[in-house]
């Protein structure tokens, strides 16, 4: 029989049984979109991950207090907190590095604003005016903190743009005094609004001088020390100087971490392709599951159509060509719920990006590959037995199920 | 030469301990372009012997030459390829595939065979006149009587020119004018050489053959062609 007429007989066999046809092919298809879908958004979420890092500004390294047994970076050190401090004075140290460019102070915490008689829960940051610069945040009104003595701030503030809505509306903040905690600050610039950032909403942050948030808290640790290397190639310098800088003023002993953009990036971006990779992994359980149905399908397509087989075998059918109908069919089905399945998963991919435009929810390459190879795979696999079964059958015995 | 030539032969279905001897010391012979009739009770072992013709079946003892050439040895797709080319089936059930056109189902065992398109498509044409099915190419089998059916399923296994046309109770399923149609079909291949066997239960039928075989317990009991030898 030739292979042109075997795919035709196959394609008549699978449109005859309409019912067990569309059933197999939409097992196929859910499998298929639903790896394509989950794949999308675990890919998704790990391309928003890198661009919001990339939107932290370029050549930035982050120093924290504590030291990390790896020297690498993962959240759950970054979250961790010694006693051992990181002073303003630390931070002011580093700014005379050859290799920096920049350097910022962060200290942190929440607090009240109040103004124009409304109150609301903030997160103040106390940093200085190079931040403006690290972080490539524009100004909407107004001017970023001054520069002036890191240690003795003046009683003034930025707010994010959030902020400037809720308490000022459409009424210009710049010249406003505020109050935040027990302190009576002036606002002095209105950030552009920029999202979500370094793990807080920048929107939503009021930005005072260091020394303010440190006094605020009572305090005189640093959350953070955010430095901006000179280039790229001189971020290595910029950790092995801060290192040693911090080391030398720490009594000799090595009690921060250093952390650059590119080792988060790197460590996010192994989590999330890792999270996707599993989120792939469980999705292709529906296509071994479609795949068993699929064998089943052809089961009973066998079964029903014993006399059937037992006529092809009386004109003349060798065994070989009745397995080799039987398979296409199974790959028949498996093909058009795998293209089915992607069609679906784009579509539902495309959906996804319409609900949420900030979330780049496209399906990875490999993942596509992927799932549409293992619909054919277990296609064809499941497709073997059954195939094998109506080859094998005794043709007398086949005529007589009629 | 004989075209079919059946020597010894032996066939036993066992059914649990106990063993049912369908056929049992067969020797026939047969040649190109008779017409035969087996006849006998039911359960005596004419669609035995007619599956054992048609190569659907092995037999347990004895040769079968087909042609001269001795057809039990050979595998499975030799056989294939012998009912293919030499064999040609119809059943009381016509065993049409209810999804496929009247021509398609005359085209099937030309497909089987791997022939070229547009020879199918000249002996469909061919074959669909000659039954009188023009009108019918494109019906699919729930759109035809019965007496249609049997007469795809004749065309069916004729478009191959095969040497032996094997019935088994053709007319079983249709009424009397009907079956009457269909073998006066039969008998007009017959008329242009074709080697027919027909397995039947009716009398009338039976006796509008040259030759008649009554079988009986799986054994040849009476062949028309040689009175005296067999029976007893
Ligand atoms: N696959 C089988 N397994 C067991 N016994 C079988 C099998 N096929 C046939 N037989 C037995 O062999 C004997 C002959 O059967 P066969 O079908 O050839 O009879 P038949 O002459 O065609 O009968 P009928 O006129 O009823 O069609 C019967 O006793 C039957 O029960
Ligand atoms: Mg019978």
């Amino acid at each position: 029989m030739r292979s042109s007429d075997v795919l035709r007989f196959a394609r008549d066999a699978a449109a005859g049984y309409p019912l067990r046809t569309s059933l197999s092919v939409l097992a196929m298809a859910i499998g298929v979109a639903a790896v394509v879908v989950l794949t999308a958004l675990g890919d998704g979420a790990r391309r928003y991950v890198v661009d919001q890092f990339s939107a932290l500004g370029s050549n930035l390294v982050i120093v924290l207090p504590g030291r990390s047994a790896t020297g690498g970076f993962s959240p759950a050190n970054a979250l961790t907190t010694t006693p051992r401090d990181l002073t303003v004075d630390d931070a002011f140290a580093l700014t005379r590095l050859p290799s920096v460019r920049r350097a910022a102070p962060l200290a942190a915490g929440n607090s009240e604003i109040s103004a124009n008689g409304r109150l609301r829960e903030v997160v103040v940051a106390g940093t200085a005016s190079t931040y403006l610069d690290i972080r490539s945040f524009r100004m909407a009104q107004g001017s970023f903190l001054p520069e002036g003595d890191w240690s003795r701030g003046a009683p003034v503030a930025v707010i994010g743009s959030k902020i400037k809505e809720e308490i000022f509306g459409g009424s210009p903040a710049v010249g406003e005094l505020v109050r935040l905690g027990d302190r009576r600050l002036r606002i002095v610039g209105v950030l552009r609004p920029v999202g979500q950032g370094l793990g807080m909403n920048t929107d939503e942050v009021v930005f005072v001088p260091a020394a303010v948030a440190q006094s605020l808290f009572n305090t005189n640790t640093l959350f953070r020390i955010l430095i901006e290397a000179r280039s790229r190639g001189e971020i290595e310098a910029v950790k092995r100087e801060v290192t040693a800088v911090l080391k030398a003023r720490h009594g000799g002993e090595e009690d921060i971490t250093v952390i650059t953009q590119d080792a988060v990036l790197a460590t996010f971006d192994r989590l999330l392709r890792a999270l996707t990779a599993a989120v792939a992994g469980i999705a292709a359980i529906s296509l071994a599951v479609a795949g068993i149905l699929v064998m089943n399908v052809m089961l009973v397509a066998v079964t029903q159509r014993t006399g059937e087989i037992g006529l092809l075998k009386a004109l003349g059918a060798r065994g070989a060509t009745i397995r080799n109908a039987f398979m296409a069919e199974a790959a028949m089905l498996s093909l058009v719920g795998a293209f089915t399945g992607y069609g679906l998963g784009l579509f539902g991919a495309f959906v996804l990006r319409r609900l949420y435009p900030v979330f780049p929810a496209y399906p990875p390459d490999w993942a596509v590959i992927a799932a549409l190879g293992t619909a054919l795979t277990t296609g064809l696999l499941f497709g073997i037995m059954p195939a094998r079964r109506a080859a094998r059958l005794d043709p007398v015995q086949a005529l007589m199920k009629h | 030469m004989a075209l079919i030539e059946l020597a010894g032969i032996e066939r036993v279905f066992h059914l649990g301990d106990s063993a049912v001897h369908a056929l049992t010391r067969l020797d026939v012979g047969i040649e190109a372009g008779e017409y035969v009739a087996i006849m006998g009770p039911s359960g005596s072992g004419k669609s035995t012997l007619l599956n054992l013709l048609g190569l659907l079946d092995r037999p347990d003892a004895g040769t079968y030459r087909l042609e001269g050439r001795d057809v039990t040895t050979l595998s499975a797709d030799e056989q294939a390829a012998v009912r293919s080319r030499r064999i040609g089936f119809v059943f009381q059930s016509f065993h049409l595939v209810p999804r496929l056109t009247a021509a398609e189902n005359i085209a099937l065992p030309m497909m089987l065979a791997g022939m070229a398109a547009a020879e199918r498509a000249r002996r469909v044409a061919t074959a669909l006149k000659d039954f009188g099915l023009e009108q019918r190419a494109d019906h699919r089998p729930d759109q035809l009587s019965g007496g249609q059916r049997q007469r795809v399923a004749i065309a069916r296994a004729t478009v191959m020119q095969p040497a032996v046309l094997l019935a088994d109770e053709p007319t079983g399923n249709l009424d009397r004018a009907t079956g009457d149609d269909v073998i006066n079909l039969l008998e007009a291949l017959n008329a242009h050489g074709m080697t027919l066997i027909v397995v039947t239960h009716d009398q009338k039928i039976g006796s509008r053959a040259r030759r008649q075989l009554m079988m009986e317990d799986g054994e040849l009991k009476f062949d028309s062609a040689r009175p005296a030898a067999v029976a007893g």
